[in-house]
């Protein structure tokens, strides 16, 4: 196990060596900050400390490897824009994204594994093709249409939940949360819903496909046979046997949502991550793109790992895999 | 006769498909007594296993038991409620399929898996439970049982997963057992073994056991009566010695010489000409007809069950009875 989390380590490295290399390159070759950051009335003086103050005068290799130096000590640079260090901007945003895009994910998760499984046992009764209709709706139809339908609704006709912002917030450990607030969750519930909307529709697909595989199986005939009620069955047979692909699913979504939940964050005027991205890439304030493609890669890697342990907490196989 | 321990009568179990009505199991009876052995023979498809999960009421939709018995000691099972049907599995009627690599679930120890069956049925501690387990896999053969029940299915070879379902079906001492084929999966040396343990165990526990097989070399070896299956109906029953000296249906004559066994060395192993048919569209009358080679006109009616003495055949031309009469 030791050997396995070593080799999962030495991985992450590489690819966050590869990953940083790419995105140093690729947001480098992307226009020209200097022509929006310093005003076109500036004085050719002005123009050329501005670029030296920046590093903006020095080779590209030379670039980056003063920036790979900093950022081993901690320092993923200043914000063209804000002048103040990326990762307090960051941080500053992270927590709105997490605590919203986590109760989306699990809530989908929950619900959506909950739902596909009755959906998947019983397929033909009429609950399970209501349930399988809604989740097509929850494919097809676009977020931005879902999100503005549910401020229309809610918010401007009803009147019951507010249309868009964070609310009251608490401050835990020096980071403003909304969720323990009830006018903070309040205001959570608008854009969790329609963020966990498309999740919660391909969980229900996972979790009815894997039922209907496993249902038909031996394992499953041989614990009938065994006298095993059908809620045994169900928790201690069915859910192990139909987990893999639903945690795999689960993190790849959680990652991608954390990175990219822009378009819900700017419907409900959400001050998380993905506007500031976004707003970021509109004036080209590289320090704060780079550092964010790195850290949501950071974030992906970090994901992967945790599932290759979780799988390997619960599938016996991958674990004598892994170690051999 | 003994009072049976497992009385079946006219079972019929049939799939509603899109495509039709499939026949699966089509009137099949008989009867067994405590510790009694009985072979189930036929082809892929002739309705072996339907019959065995009709047995315990595990037909899975779109099929269904639509007529006839099951009775086990004395309690009609096809009209019990699910939980009723439920508390009988395991306990006293089991089940033991195929192929053990899929039966046992690949995620969780077998110690684990173990006392959810004991769990299933009776309250025990976990400690009570581990001991009752390690005991059953020792009595079917399993060496350095205890520590064996923190290990996992892929750990074990086929032969002791195959041992493992077999103590699964047997922790609760049931009147019958039902094995599905469950040494077709592994190699000849541990068929035999496991054969014969099984046969050890069952009459050490007074277990009688339906023995599925489409191989009558096997099944001779271990049952005291035999049922031939073919298309959904018994269309030969009777003592195993009786059936194998001197069958009556065409089909089981067929059976007989077709093993290896029976044939000269060096000449081809002799075969019944045709395949099975569709259960979809079985034709009129005796579904053995077309291949048959005694069939007649009279064929083209379904022929009853006629017994004699212990044993019974549904054939209008019954072999050796042909025999006398054109001698």
């Amino acid at each position: 196990m030791l050997g396995f989390i070593i080799q999962r380590f030495l991985q992450a490295v590489a690819v966050m060596a590869v990953m940083s290399v790419i995105v140093f390159c690729g947001v480098y070759a992307i226009g020209n900050p200097i022509d929006i950051v310093i005003p076109p009335e500036a004085t050719q003086d002005i123009r050329e400390e501005a670029i030296r103050r920046l590093g903006l005068d020095r080779p590209l290799y030379e670039q980056y490897f003063i920036f790979m130096g900093n950022l081993l000590q901690g320092d993923l640079g200043r914000s063209f824009v804000y002048n103040i260090p990326v990762l307090e901007l960051i941080g500053g945003r992270l927590p709105a994204t997490l605590e919203l895009v986590l109760i989306s994910v699990i809530s989908a998760a929950v619900l959506g594994v909950s739902l596909g499984i009755y959906a998947g046992y019983r397929p033909d009764s009429w609950v399970s093709k209501t349930i399988m209709a809604i989740s097509v709706l929850g494919f097809s139809v676009p977020s931005f249409w879902v999100g503005l339908i549910l401020i229309l609704f809610f918010a401007v006709n009803l009147g019951w939940l507010p249309a868009g912002g964070r609310g009251e917030t608490v401050e835990i450990w020096g980071v403003a949360w909304s969720f323990p607030t009830l006018n903070g969750l309040s205001h959570i519930v608008l854009p969790a819903v329609n963020l966990a909307l498309f999740k919660l529709a391909m969980m229900i697909r996972l979790a009815r496909a894997g039922t209907r595989e496993i249902m038909l199986t031996d394992t499953i005939k041989f614990a009938r046979a065994a006298g095993l009620a059908e809620g045994t069955i169900l928790r201690r047979h069915l859910l192990k046997l139909i987990s893999i692909p639903i945690i795999t699913v689960f993190g790849l979504e959680l990652g991608s949502t954390l990175a990219f939940a822009v378009v819900t964050e700017t419907i409900f005027s959400w001050p998380g991550v993905g506007k500031l991205i976004i707003d970021s890439i509109g004036v080209l304030d590289r320090p704060v793109m780079v550092a964010y493609l790195i850290l949501v890669a950071f974030l992906f890697v970090t994901i992967n790992f945790v599932i290759d342990l979780v799988f390997a907490m619960i599938d016996p196989r991958l674990r004598q895999g892994a170690t051999a | 006769m003994r009072e049976p321990i497992l009385s079946v009568s006219d079972l019929t179990t049939h799939f509603f498909t899109r495509a039709g009505v499939v026949k699966a199991v089509d009137g099949v009876s008989f009867d067994l007594a405590k510790g009694e052995i009985m072979g189930l023979v036929g082809e892929s498809g002739s309705g072996k296993t339907v019959t065995g999960f009709s047995l315990l009421g595990l037909v899975d939709a779109p099929g269904r038991i639509v007529k006839g018995s099951v009775k086990l000691n004395g309690t009609e099972l096809t009209t019990l409620s699910d939980p009723e049907l439920r508390a009988r599995r395991g306990h006293e009627i089991s089940m033991i399929f195929q192929d053990p690599i899929a039966t046992l679930n690949p995620m969780l120890t077998i110690g684990q898996q173990m006392r959810m069956a004991i769990d299933a049925h009776e309250w025990l501690s976990k400690r009570a439970a581990d001991a009752r387990a390690a005991e059953l896999l020792t009595q079917v053969g399993i060496p350095s049982a205890a520590a064996r029940l923190r290990g996992y299915p892929h750990e074990f070879s086929g032969g002791m997963r195959q041992r493992v379902a077999i103590a699964i079906a047997l922790l609760h001492r049931p009147a019958v057992i039902v094995a599905d084929e469950p040494t077709t999966a592994l190699d000849v040396s541990i068929q035999a073994q496991i054969l014969f343990q099984m046969r050890d165990l069952a009459a050490e526990m007074g277990t009688a056991m339906v023995w599925i097989s489409h191989d009558l070399a096997v099944v001779s070896s271990l049952a005291s009566k035999l049922a031939v299956m073919y298309a959904g109906r018994v269309v030969e029953q009777g003592p195993t010695a009786t059936l194998l000296r001197d069958p009556r249906h065409p089909y089981t004559a067929g059976l007989i010489s077709s093993l290896p066994a029976m044939s000269q060395p060096g000449m081809p192993l002799s075969q019944i000409p045709g395949t099975t048919p569709s259960l979809l569209s079985l034709p009129p009358g005796c579904p053995f007809a077309p291949r048959c080679d005694r069939a007649t006109k009279a064929c083209g009616t379904a022929p009853e069950m006629t017994m004699e003495d212990n044993r019974g055949w549904r054939c209008f031309h019954p072999v050796s009875a042909f025999k006398e009469a054109t001698v």
